[in-house]
């Protein structure tokens, strides 16, 4: 059993089980920071070591948005905290302790035990320093009043940041708001003596900070699960077994290793979790990774795909709603009112606003790109057809051209530069803003885009920035060549001088 | 030909056309004339049944204008916008073609028609492959006229044909149309501002004032006499403008 895999990771027991004609499908997500694009690759890797064909939509654009997605079925399972569950996702219902799982099980879902971690606000400070003080635990604060804390502006402001902080502790001191990475910089150099962070912050091991135990629970708890399909346990039994063979394995100190390798030391995270699976858990895991070049190459027809086919759909409705709108200007006024507003909504809200009825992957953010391409289409083609000289107009009346033949032979080829310019319009903004479609699991130059500025790896981001800047460039000029082939060449001749 | 009865058409600002009475009878050539916003191409429009008349009936070979058949209609009738109105996505013949091509004239048909046009409005065949852009004023019409007769039809309504033209163009032009009216033999409505090429061009004159008729009539009536004193006015301008300004007509 050969791997073709470049890394020549070993294809282990998922290969052959993915072989069999009954292998379950499962589809793993993870959200948009380093952490959970790690345990999504890890379940992803254990669910093909329990026989199924795993795929993992790494990298999606936030917690809704993979909620519905699973809630949808579009997903199985993705990482989750039990904080954010409570309080965001469930928030307004009963979900402490014992409710959450019923909460969930109310919608078909299941959560597995805690993976061994919390990804909660924590307190860090110099190791060097806190062991000088002998400071371990927050309870140890209260002793130093002179110390000089300084929070981030969110941590102050939040009622579970630094108020729950101060009651819980009784704390005397008063802190500095500033910014985050300030804050770091200046714990790391002395001018702060301990800052707010994420307990499994890459930072901490960066800057050898020492992270205070909450020994009187002042943060709230933001245990690391995964969030399943109930169903899972039917449809693929083993697979199911096998991701849970996480739950209790991962110390906090052990998700912050796992997260400075992939975010500091720019391993891939499909290697830091299949290097992670075979030390702890004895999985042999294939850790795939693309060459560059079939990187952006794929990227680059995921990309094509949805600008081509979102503005194919578009000239097909958009042009006709734009003849509608020249031959019946009250319709037209409605239409294109319509079309400008649909312009308006953000562009992630609309994405996000589509999941629930399109699921995530290429259809919500076809359909988004379909939306925002037809105000210039529809625009362009009214403004084309009834920017005709009336002269023209009259001479095609007077000819006694019925209406279609003088729609097809005089008034679309005359209004011909200004639909192209239209659709032209389209596609230089569909190249755009497809990059977005990354958030929701579409694929395309997003995707080295959101892990670039994940990582804070500029490479990464050109890999997917420059490709798409080339192709605005590239469709620019492919529509002037297109121009000379679908204009008249009447019309491109220069006017007559008087 | 055509038989105007009480026929009123107003536009919104006041402008507009009537009550006129008219009768345009078949095989000459009447030439309508009046200042700017007298009315006259709103009197062609009529006729072609591109507007309706608000009030009163117009009628075209006996049957209402624009009646069941619209298409059919103009169809009968050839007509040139002011400032020729040649598409500028076709070329010459394109446009002088478009009309046959549509019903489905075949492509010998079609040259010889186009052959006799040429040859009728004085326009040498090898400017047919041009497009609008590319030719002169003079061409431009010419080839407005083609089109509009390619169909052969009943009626030639014509606004302002001279109009844009340089000086020497204008009287070639005038010359080559005088001509072609007197081969065709068809009833003609030509839309002018000026009384010189009215004169030069018509059987009949259609002095229009205000959207009302001031004086219809034979060029020769309408010069020596002149019904009111506005048409005075509008002759005696003209007399003006000849060369040794104040001779006889």
């Amino acid at each position: 059993m050969e791997s073709p895999s470049p890394d020549g990771g070993g294809a282990g027991s998922a290969a052959s089980a993915a072989g069999s004609p009954v292998a379950p499908r499962v589809v793993v997500g993870s959200k948009k920071f380093t952490e959970s694009v790690i345990l999504g690759e890890m379940a992803a890797q254990l669910a093909r070591a329990g026989g199924a064909r795993a795929e993992h939509r790494r990298e999606l654009g936030g917690t809704r948005i993979l909620w519905e997605a699973v809630l949808r079925g579009d997903l199985d399972v993705y990482p989750e905290y039990t904080g954010t569950l409570r309080r965001e996702i469930l928030a307004g219902e009963p979900a402490e302790g014992e409710a959450l799982g019923r909460a969930l099980a109310a919608r078909g879902l299941s959560m597995s035990a805690g993976l061994g971690f919390e990804n909660t606000y924590a307190v860090g400070m110099r190791r060097d320093r806190a062991q000088a003080l002998g400071i371990r635990s927050l309870s140890d604060l209260s002793r130093h009043p002179g110390l000089r804390l300084g929070f981030s502006h969110e941590f102050m402001d939040r009622e579970d940041g630094w108020p729950a902080l101060r009651r819980t502790y009784d704390l005397p001191q008063r802190p500095r708001g500033l910014d985050h990475d300030l804050a770091y910089r200046a714990v790391a150099s002395g001018n702060l003596d301990a800052t707010d962070l994420y307990s499994t912050d890459p930072e901490i091991r960066a800057f050898g900070l020492a992270v205070l135990a909450d020994d009187r629970r002042a943060f709230p708890e933001y245990q690391a699960v995964l969030v399943f399909r109930s169903d899972l346990a039917a449809r693929a039994p083993e697979a199911l077994a096998s991701m849970r063979r996480l739950e209790g394995r991962i110390s906090a100190a052990a998700m912050l290793e796992q997260n400075a390798r992939a975010q500091l030391d720019h391993v891939p995270e499909a290697r830091v979790a299949a290097d992670f699976l075979g030390r702890e858990l004895e999985v042999r895991s294939e850790a795939r990774a693309e060459g560059r070049a079939a990187r952006v190459l794929g990227r680059t027809l995921e990309h094509l795909g949805l600008v081509g086919l979102s503005l194919a759909a578009a000239v097909l409705l958009g042009v006709p709603l734009g003849i509608a709108a020249f031959r019946r200007p009250r319709l037209g006024h409605l239409l294109l009112g319509a079309a400008g507003v649909v312009q308006t909504i953000p562009s992630l809200a609309l994405l996000v606003g589509l999941i629930p009825l399109l699921g995530i992957g290429a259809r919500p953010a076809l359909f988004a790109l379909f939306l925002y391409s037809l105000l210039p289409i529809v625009r362009n083609a009214e403004s084309g057809l009834s920017g005709i000289a009336p002269e023209l107009r009259e001479s095609a009346l007077a000819l006694g051209l019925p209406p279609w033949a003088r729609l097809w032979l005089v008034e679309l080829p005359l209004a011909s530069p200004s639909i192209l310019a239209g659709v032209q319009t389209a596609a230089v903004i569909g190249v755009g803003t497809a990059t977005l479609g990354a958030l929701v699991g579409a694929g395309g130059y997003g995707q080295p885009i959101l892990a670039g500025i994940r990582l804070a790896d500029p490479a990464l981001i050109l890999e997917g920035a420059v490709p798409a800047a080339a192709l605005a460039l590239a469709v620019q000029g492919g529509f002037g060549l297109l121009g000379r082939a679908l204009v008249p060449k009447g019309l491109r001749l220069p006017p007559p001088r008087e | 030909m055509f038989r105007l009865s009480g026929v009123t058409k107003r536009y919104p600002g006041g402008e507009g056309l009537g009550p006129v009475d008219l009768d345009v009878p078949a095989g000459r050539t009447l030439c309508v004339i009046g200042p700017s916003g007298s009315g006259k191409s709103t009197l062609l429009r009529l006729l072609l049944g591109l507007v309706r008349a608000d009030r009163g009936s117009v009628r075209f070979e006996g049957r209402e204008v624009p009646g069941e058949d619209v298409l059919a209609l103009r169809r009968r009738m050839g007509y040139v916008v002011q400032g020729g109105g040649l598409f500028p996505h076709l070329t010459a013949q394109g446009n002088a073609a478009l009309l046959a091509r549509h019903l489905g004239w075949d492509e010998a048909r079609l040259g010889e028609r186009l052959a006799d046009l040429c040859a009728l409005v004085r326009l040498p065949p090898e400017t047919l492959s041009r497009h609008p852009r590319q030719l002169s004023g003079g061409q431009a019409q010419r080839v407005s006229l083609m089109r509009a007769l390619v169909l052969d039809p009943a009626v030639l309504l014509l606004d302002e044909p001279l109009g844009a033209l340089d000086p020497v163009t204008r009287h070639e032009l005038r010359g080559d149309l005088r001509e072609a009216f007197r081969r065709l033999q068809k009833t003609v409505v030509v839309v002018t501002h000026d009384l010189a090429e009215a004169v030069a061009l018509g059987d009949r004159l259609l002095i229009l004032r205000d959207g009302r008729v001031a004086q219809q009539g034979a060029p020769g009536e309408v010069l020596a006499s002149p019904a009111d004193e506005f048409v005075a006015r509008f002759v005696g301008a003209w007399r003006d403008s000849l060369p040794g300004a104040g001779g006889e007509a």
